[in-house]
């Protein structure tokens, strides 16, 4: 991909209920490279640009059941294969006494499953990135809201753009240098 | 709105003062953090807390070069204060995990502005706890015998065993809630970075916020994975302690040999926790002026719940009593009376008091939001509650079935000296915490305000 002159433009906003009004009408417009930013998870935000499903779940459940039959059977080679002793006549693959180390390790992989799951969906750690060069953008995690419209949309257009952004309410509209 | 008769029902108690912005919340609880000025109180209460530290780092050297016999162990007794400080300070980390996890799965928005310090309460509190096995395996250089992994001995551990299923509950649970309190702190990480004026900080707080940047798609990833974890902590947070009753329940002792243990010991240990939450918060709050953010409302919440659990405690107590005579068992029966008038009978009653008769007072409405009275209830209830842990093990053992092998038992220097020094471990690293790290939730303050602000139009 040839090197753009900008990442894009970035339009301030000084409420949550603006950038949610902001990020439909940019959607409507036909936009759809194109990130929010807020200081807090907005509902109904990721939906208004066009974002609808997670895949963490999933992971979680992947992570779960890994832990679940890994656990288990963890216990089960141990007390069964490796290192079978008699404890008062108990079978060697006494079941119920497994139960909570499984449930444990269900858990224990489930959360990392959930912690590194969403870190790496989301790119991070990510030690540089193009929003960062706006200079307002610090305010991004203190009460200011932005909309950064990509210049690798189709429909983007630097004029037209900007002139799109002023008329949906955009307090200020910074160029960011990618 | 609309003015109402002043009166203390949560519904006029505000969960956050009126008149705060986002950035008016964002300015107060990062510049706790980002001033250049640390209050005397901090060095105080922070020089207190390292010089115990020391004392327990003395103290963990005497014992594990000369050995556990320096702690008063010894047969019948074979369990002394370093069990019972285990439990207690598990115990105290139940509470952390419960408003975090537990509240924010039943949209509790009061949980806000305590949730950070108290998950940090409980990893510091796991942390303190996990001290005590380690040193009681009385060869605590061998502890990764407890693990399973290739061994050229070829043994393996025993998974039929209790105290097997504690280390993995425990590490479980200290790994669990530090990851949820991380996943927490991402976002105000990023809020400090961007706050912070000196070069040195910003770094550090842009490297552990790892480029957050508030992204909506990101912010929704995240929302989706904290309640993901919130609903994977409330069974685990219940499944610690009900492993730590086993270690006791699994056993034949009288006392211990006990099917209610499990659910007792749950409520006991939220119950302790919230008692700690309370010692810490009440002090906290007026010492760095936060009382917009950690109101009434939140004092009067967390009573109610120590009410409650410690309800259930009592209701623990009385079962034990009835079980030991209605099963008609003389040992048991023996043990109760044993536990009521023996030569630790003093114990028992003064754990009634502590646990059950003073905390009655919180029935009275008034006394609810007086902070003193709270301060007051909360250290009866941390004391009750290590008493109550001594009596279950020592008082247990110290007579079980055979009269010649009865004994007495009390702590050594070294048993005090480790447990003041896992408090000075606990306080040192609190205000620690409180200096590096925001100790109130940012964003979800913010999310707090919007909500206030969109139910008040």
């Amino acid at each position: 991909m040839a090197r753009l002159p900008i990442y894009g433009l970035m339009a301030e906003f000084d409420s949550p209920e603006a950038l949610l009004e902001a990020g439909r009408r940019a959607f409507a417009e036909g936009f759809r490279r194109m990130d929010a930013y807020s200081p807090f998870p907005v509902d109904g935000l990721a939906e208004a640009i066009g974002f609808h499903r997670t895949r963490v779940p999933l992971i979680v459940l992947i992570g779960g059941l890994l832990g679940c039959i890994g656990g288990f059977y963890l216990q089960y080679w141990v007390a069964v294969i490796d290192y079978p002793i008699n404890i008062g006549g108990r079978p060697l693959n006494s079941w119920p006494s497994f139960i909570p180390v499984t449930f444990e390790l269900t858990i224990l992989l489930a959360a990392l499953a959930a912690f590194f799951g969403v870190l790496a969906l989301n790119r991070l750690p990510m030690p540089y990135h193009p929003v960062f060069n706006v200079e307002r953008f610090e305010l991004a995690s203190r009460n200011r809201f932005f909309l950064c419209i990509e210049a690798a949309d189709t429909n983007f257009e630097l004029e037209r753009t900007r002139r799109f952004l002023d008329e949906i309410g955009s307090l200020g509209t910074y160029e960011v240098e990618p | 709105m609309a003015s109402k008769p002043p009166d203390i029902s949560s519904d006029t108690l505000p969960v956050l003062e009126p008149g705060h912005t986002f950035a008016s919340i964002t300015d107060k609880i990062s510049s706790i953090v980002l001033t250049g000025r640390t209050p005397l109180f901090w060095y105080i209460s922070f020089g207190i807390g390292f010089l115990l530290v020391l004392l327990l780092l003395f103290c963990i050297t005497a014992v594990v070069s000369v050995g556990i016999g320096l702690f008063g162990v010894m047969i019948p007794v074979a369990w002394g204060w370093a069990i019972v400080n285990f439990v207690w300070w598990i115990g105290i980390g139940h509470a952390g995990t419960l408003i975090s996890a537990i509240l924010l799965l039943l949209r509790q928005k009061w949980r806000q502005s305590i949730n950070r310090f108290a998950e940090a309460m409980t990893l510091f509190a796991v942390a303190c706890a996990g001290i005590f096995p380690l040193i009681h395996l009385g060869r605590p250089w061998f502890a990764y015998w407890l693990f399973p992994y290739p061994s050229t001995m070829g043994i393996q551990p025993q998974f039929r065993s209790p105290l097997v299923w504690d280390v993995f509950a425990v590490s479980t649970y200290f790994t669990v809630s530090l990851l949820f309190w991380f996943l927490g702190l991402i976002p105000d990480l990023a809020t400090l970075r961007d706050r912070a004026t000196r070069r040195v900080p910003r770094f550090i707080y842009g490297m552990l916020a790892m480029g957050w940047r508030g992204s909506a798609v990101h912010w929704h990833r995240y929302e989706s994975a904290y309640l993901l974890l919130a609903g994977l902590a409330t069974p685990l947070v219940v499944s610690v302690h009900t492993v730590v009753s086993f270690d006791f329940a699994v056993a034949l002792v009288p006392g211990w040999h006990s099917t209610i243990f499990p659910p007792y010991f749950v409520a006991g240990a939220i119950y302790s926790g919230f008692a700690m939450v309370l010692t810490i918060a009440i002090p906290l709050r007026k010492l760095y002026g936060l009382e917009d953010f950690i109101t009434l409302r939140h004092l009067k919440n967390m009573a109610i719940v120590m009410l409650a659990t410690g309800m259930i405690v009592a209701y623990g107590y009385l079962m034990e009593t009835f079980m030991a005579w209605y099963s008609g068992d003389i040992f048991e029966k023996y043990m109760m009376m044993n536990r009521m008038f023996g030569p630790y009978g003093w114990l028992y009653w003064v754990l009634i008091l502590f646990n059950i008769l003073i905390p009655q007072a919180l029935w009275v409405r008034s006394l609810q939001t007086n902070p003193w009275v709270l301060f007051f209830i909360a250290i009866a209830v941390n004391i009750g509650m290590w008493l109550e842990r001594y009596v279950i093990v020592v008082v247990s053992l110290h007579r079980d079935f055979l009269p010649s092998a009865w004994g007495m038992y009390s702590g050594t220097i070294f048993d005090y000296g480790v447990f003041v020094g896992t408090i000075g471990l606990f306080v040192a690293l609190l205000f620690l915490f409180i200096r590096l790290l925001p100790m109130i939730s940012i964003f979800e303050m913010r999310e707090l305000v919007h909500e206030e602000e969109a139910r008040s139009e």
